[in-house]
């Protein structure tokens, strides 16, 4: 089969929309989440998207699907909390190397089944989401102490190995760092990809994507795009991107400059909007597909998706839209000043 | 679509980037934040004052490094722990952390640990082959795990390298060991050629500035990616105590070295001389040493200390832009809370203590000024969060210096209080305020810092952490009886949870406020979801910064009710606005709507009689009169000025200009009056009416004129009517137990005579006085309709004889009866206007006429109708459906497509 390096020299390649936005469709009550499995968990665990690939497997396998059907080239697992660290605020710790695995094979499976019956080549890669985590790493939580910080960086490093090998041991193709906005907690994942790669002689494309979370056209952690792009270029990724927090038009400039300073792909899958006043996003499938299709007919971007808020719809559309769009083209890296 | 080039520069970051570019010449690494080079920052390190210490860094910032090289190799120190602790500290320091940092120790576990706590692109100072390739290979591979560019000493495990050959032959063998077997980038690479100490005395010392200079030169011939730096303060070790000339012996060094390819050095930026100021003589001198010029048996050297012997040190003033400190103190607090600055906080806190009545006057007043400011920086992406926090902390230290006085305060009352045999209500401690992130919803550094921010300012804060339950939030709030409940979320599904738990406050008939804080939360969900749930204070904080504010009038009693009934009317008025604006709503049939009119009870309701029917015309009302009635805050929406009169003249953002701008308005609004520049000219009537749903039918001396209105369609709340304007009109075969006839009234008003002056405004190109003009016009002509209605109301209609009204209540409203104009929300059809002129003759009795699109001519002049019933209310029709539509075609004998034309805002 295809590489992703490969397909993305072709085309520009479709990444799913949001997961918890088709999860919430489903009203799932604590019961379901529970299953039968952890029907007498001593906490709560409705909110715990992640525990659904053990618990309703098969709802995480028809959201998969859905996407699929609706065009993209890139799932994502169901796998934004699943670590040590962020599990502990459902008390399932214990469960964050299965979880990974599980969420991997729910993918995998989709994909089987999509070309199974479907008898589709075109080939579709699943991509391992490693999330930003509940703590930072470059914040503290407590403004009366600013050098204390909630956790080490070698707590996250130990974390998202175990997250890392939870993934690949379920089958992913690439490891995607997203949703960062503490880019130190982003550096503890590389270092930990990079370790995990030194000992199991085995070597992942790392897709990375940051969070400009407002106005200040920074990340949460205060720093600028190209600082962050600087942060992170040494995981040699295949490529850099941004989601969330922000809707397509305001991405907009930001994935326009990283499209310039990127020496690697470039990929953006925005919010559906930002969120009105109810929280609900309603930004409609062919407006966010029109703006995604202006970036790709700018030449800005490889990869192209949705965020919080976008649906199998809106994937449609924007797969639509790109589909006879060229891609990107890498830039030469200069090896001489002159 | 062209193919990018992207050069191979060496880049690093802090929040910043700091990309490393041929035409950069010199990048400067501030060296003081290094306890073996700076005795004044190892001290304060030792005496672990970290806030101090990282003042410094912040003067080297300010001076100008590009790069901070920070070193806490001291035999005394825990290295690593200080390390940590410092790193972390610059982290929350935006205006240090903006820059990359230099982790600078000899020991690689320190470095290691320095590595783990920076989120930018560092450089690590240094890695060298002193204990073998092996061990070199491993650091390097670290350093590349963590994305560090490296400086590599010239060091071997033969030693440092002084000659010029051992430079270059170890930098060549360190380069292909990084390039090609770790993997580095040759931008990534830095060598430290090793600057040694010149002028010793001993002739073999006499070389090392120009081995360093020739070793830069061949190596970036070599490698002209790579980049050469070098610790400068060695070159002039032996004149220790002789600033100056060491300062000038630098900078002639740097001069050479950088023309021979040094891109980078430690030095004190701060310090450094121009070399083309440098005074001719020693500056030769200098030359003849570094270089080792006309230098046999130390000749330059021993001029060098002859002349070095002459000269005194220059004592030098470290300059810093210190004017703001000659501010007035609440400016200079705004300052040092805007930018974090803690180093004056308690001196300007004591002297503004004396300078207000009262302790806590210093909170509420210039502290909380400053804090606001804060946040609307922060809310305009001007500032960002690890900023707010450092202000925060500034806000703390400030408010701990008044603790002791509001204490001694409180001590006093208490005392008094014994004394007199009264009972002090004051609470025993601080108040208290509870915070969780509300169930199904983990996220908290939002609620966090809030809970930070509240806490520096004194209040107790319980935070019940997150995924919390709203049983658990509410008993907690009970048992520990707290002042405030403030719920955060950051997801979706949290708004719904906060709804509950604000009908969970009202079953349990709570009293605390009820604060609403977080990403997806906003004004408009709180004012539409929450708000109605709970009836004791609902209020969406929109920031951590706001929060002090927030809560600062909730708790205090004075301020409280006011404040809480401010922002019930303001979530009222969104809701309203919400409500008109929601896409999928419920409409009523029109019968059904007609059917839910405004109820009023004409048997009891006695209609009174205008003073006279017909109209009455003003030609020259006197313009004196009507000054006094502007409402100035559309004055300054039209010179986008956003904000309330009078607090806009003292805005911290506009007020200077706010202020002018008034000032002008008010000196054209002079001449206008007393040259008479422009004439106020108005019409009013009054006439029998009756109404017939939503006809309303006029009698006058002469004729019977049917005026049509428009009725809301949409689904209201129960016992909420559909309004029409006719409502307010006594029903025609209204079997009364009183026959007295119902009225209506109407007026139209302009302000005329403004062409000329426009035109003498353009002829002299003064745009500024001509929108002035014409903005004060449109403001005269709202006055005047303003004026106009008081005296309807106190003379003419006479209904409200009785009225004492300010000019902010008659702005805010409050008055009997409406003026609703033809085009406007409560009677959207502009044509009915043509009806309005007819009755009040306007155009032969004021001259304004109408366009084809219906409006008025000239622009300043306002029209509209007079209800006087005392539920009239104004309101906005909002959609209607076709069958709504079709019947006000019928009755208004237009045809419907013209209809639509006219309604369009009113049609789906």
């Amino acid at each position: 089969m295809a590489t992703i390096n490969q397909e993305l020299e072709k085309r520009i390649l479709v990444i799913d929309g949001a997961m918890g936005t088709m999860i919430q469709r489903h009203k799932l009550q604590e019961a379901d989440y529970r299953g039968e499995r952890f029907a007498n968990w001593h906490s709560d665990v409705k909110g715990n998207n992640d525990l659904l690939s053990i618990t309703q497997p098969e709802i995480i396998i028809g959201i998969h699907l859905q996407y699929l059907e609706a065009g993209a080239d890139i799932i994502e697992t169901n796998t934004f909390s699943a670590t040590t660290i962020a599990m502990a605020d459902y008390e399932m710790q214990s469960l964050a190397y299965e979880l990974n695995v599980a969420s991997a094979k729910c993918a995998r499976q989709a994909i089987e089944r999509y070309q199974a019956t479907t008898n589709s080549t075109i080939p579709k890669f699943v991509a391992g989401a490693i999330g930003p985590l509940n703590k930072t790493l470059s914040l503290s939580p407590d403004v009366n102490n600013p050098g204390y910080r909630a956790v080490t960086f070698d707590e996250v490093v130990a974390a998202y190995y175990e997250q890392i090998s939870g993934l690949i041991d379920g089958g992913v193709d690439v490891l995607l760092i997203e949703t960062i906005f503490d880019t130190l907690n982003a550096k503890a994942a590389i270092f930990a990809a990079k370790k995990y790669f030194r000992e199991n002689g085995i070597e992942l494309p790392i897709m990375i994507s940051g969070t400009i979370t407002d106005a200040s056209g920074r990340t949460l952690s205060g720093q600028t795009l190209e600082a962050f792009y600087v942060s992170v270029a040494h995981a040699n990724p295949l490529s850099v991107g941004l989601n969330c927090a922000l809707g397509a038009s305001e991405m907009r400039s930001h994935i326009e400059e990283l499209s310039q300073i990127a020496s690697c792909y470039v990929s953006a899958y925005p919010n559906a909007g930002l969120p009105n006043a109810m929280g609900e996003y309603d930004e409609a499938p062919h407006q966010t597909a029109h703006f995604l299709e202006d970036w790709a007919k700018e030449g800005f971007v490889n990869i192209v998706g949705g965020c919080c808020g976008t649906t199998p719809d809106h994937i449609r559309h924007i797969a639509q839209n790109v589909k006879n769009i060229q891609p990107r083209k890498l830039p030469i890296l200069a090896t001489s000043l002159a | 679509m062209s193919t990018k080039n992207i050069p191979p520069y060496l880049r690093l970051s802090g929040l910043e980037p700091l990309v490393v570019r041929p035409e950069t010449n010199f990048v400067n690494v501030g060296e003081r934040t290094n306890v073996t080079g700076s005795k004044k920052f190892a001290k304060l390190i030792l005496n672990n004052q970290f806030e101090e210490a990282l003042s410094v860094a912040r003067q080297q910032v300010e001076n100008g490094a590009q790069i901070i090289d920070i070193n806490m190799d001291d035999a005394l120190l825990d290295g690593k722990q200080a390390m940590v602790t410092f790193l972390n500290l610059v982290q929350s320091e935006p205006d240090i952390a903006k820059i990359p940092i230099m982790i600078d120790s000899s020991k690689f576990e320190i470095i290691e640990a320095g590595l783990k706590c920076v989120q930018g692109k560092c450089i690590v100072n240094s890695i060298s082959m002193k204990e073998g390739e092996e061990k070199f290979r491993e650091q390097a591979y670290i350093c590349q795990a963590f994305g560090a560019a490296v400086i590599v000493m010239a060091f071997d495990e033969k030693g440092q390298a002084d000659t010029m050959q051992r430079k270059v032959e170890i930098a060549e063998r360190a380069y292909k060991i990084l390039v090609n077997e770790v993997g580095f980038q040759p931008q990534d690479i830095i060598f430290d050629l090793n600057i040694f100490a010149v002028a010793t005395g001993l002739e073999e010392h006499n070389n090392y500035g120009v081995d360093f200079i020739e070793a830069t030169r061949i190596i970036k011939q070599k490698y002209p990616l790579v980049k050469i730096s070098g610790g400068v303060s060695n070159l002039s070790f032996s004149f220790r105590g002789n600033e100056h000339v060491r300062e000038t012996m630098h900078s002639v060094f740097l001069y050479h070295a950088i023309k021979a390819g040094m891109d980078m050095g430690i030095v004190n930026a701060g310090q450094l001389v121009v070399y083309d100021e440098i005074e001719p003589n020693l500056k030769t001198l200098c030359e003849d040493v570094i270089l080792n010029r006309n230098n046999d048996n130390n000749e330059a050297t021993e001029k060098l200390i002859v002349f070095a012997e002459t000269v005194k040190a220059k004592g030098k003033v470290v300059e810093r832009d210190e004017s703001w400190r000659n501010e007035p103190v609440e400016k200079r607090l705004a300052h040092s809370l805007i930018n974090g600055i803690t180093e004056f906080i308690d001196d300007d806190t004591e002297e503004a203590r004396q300078q207000y009545p009262r302790p806590l006057d210093v909170i509420e007043g210039p502290l909380m000024d400053g804090m606001n400011i804060v946040g609307d920086l922060f809310g305009a992406g001007k500032m960002f969060l690890p900023q707010v926090v450092k202000s925060a902390r500034v806000m703390k230290k400030s408010v701990a210096v008044l603790t002791p006085f509001i204490e001694a305060e409180k001590e006093e009352r208490k005392q008094a209080h014994l004394a007199a045999g009264t009972v002090n209500e004051e609470g025993a401690g601080a108040a208290k305020i509870l915070l969780a992130t509300v169930k199904g919803d983990v996220h908290d550094i939002g609620k966090n810092i809030v809970g930070v921010v509240l806490g520096c300012n004194g209040y107790d804060i319980i935070d019940l952490g997150v995924m919390v339950p709203a049983d658990k939030i509410l008993d907690a709030a009970q048992k520990e009886n707290v002042d405030i409940i403030g719920l955060s979320g950051l997801i979706t599904p949290s708004l719904d949870e906060m709804v509950y738990i604000g009908k969970e406050m009202k079953r349990r008939g709570m009293k605390q406020p009820l604060l609403i804080g977080g990403a997806t939360t906003s004004r408009m969900h709180t004012a539409v979801k929450i708000a109605p749930e709970y009836d004791n204070g609902v209020v969406h904080v929109l920031d951590a910064s706001r929060s002090v504010t927030v809560a600062g009038s909730l708790l205090n009693r004075d301020l409280k009710e006011n404040y809480l009934s401010e922002i019930k009317n303001e979530y009222l008025k969104l809701k309203e606005s919400f409500d008109n604006k929601k896409v999928v709503k419920q409409y009523l049939s029109y019968n059904d709507a007609v059917n839910n009119k405004v109820k009023i009870d004409w048997n009891t309701y006695h209609p009174v009689k205008p003073n006279f029917t017909g109209v009455q015309v003003f030609q020259n009302f006197d313009l004196a009169d009507l000054r006094k009635y502007i409402d100035w805050k559309p004055f300054f929406i039209a010179w986008e000025m956003h904000g309330n009169f009078p607090a806009i003249l003292e805005d911290e953002i506009v007020g200077i200009e706010a202020t002018n701008l008034y000032n002008d308005a008010n000196k054209l609004l002079d001449k206008i009056i007393a040259e008479k520049w422009l004439t106020a000219k108005g019409v009013i009537g009054f006439w029998q009416a009756a109404s017939n749903n939503d006809e309303v039918v006029v009698t006058t001396d002469y004729a019977e004129m049917k005026l049509q209105f428009l009725r809301q369609q949409i689904q209201k709340a129960a016992n909420q009517p559909n309004i029409s304007l006719a409502d307010f009109i006594k029903p025609q075969q209204h079997n009364t137990s009183n026959n007295l006839p119902d009225h209506i009234g109407a007026f139209a008003v302009t302000i005329d005579g403004i062409e000329p002056h426009v035109k003498a405004f353009e002829a002299v190109l003064d745009d500024y006085n001509k929108i002035m003009l014409q903005a004060l016009a449109d403001r005269l002509a709202e006055a005047f309709a303003e004026c106009l209605h008081e005296k309807t109301r106190k003379e003419f209609w006479a209904y409200a004889t009785d009225e004492h009204l300010t000019n902010e209540e008659l702005i805010g409203e409050k008055y009997q009866g409406i003026r609703p104009a033809p085009g406007y929300p409560a009677c959207p059809d502009h044509t009915e206007k043509y009806k309005l002129f007819k009755l009040l003759n306007t155009t032969e009795n004021i001259g304004i006429t109408l366009t084809e699109s219906l409006a008025m001519y000239p622009a300043s002049s306002v029209c509209g109708w007079y209800f006087a019933n005392p539920q009239s209310q104004y309101y906005g029709v909002g959609k209607i459906q076709p069958d709504q539509l079709e019947d006000y075609s019928k009755r208004k004998e237009m045809p419907i497509e013209v209809v639509e034309k006219w309604l369009g805002q009113n049609l789906d």
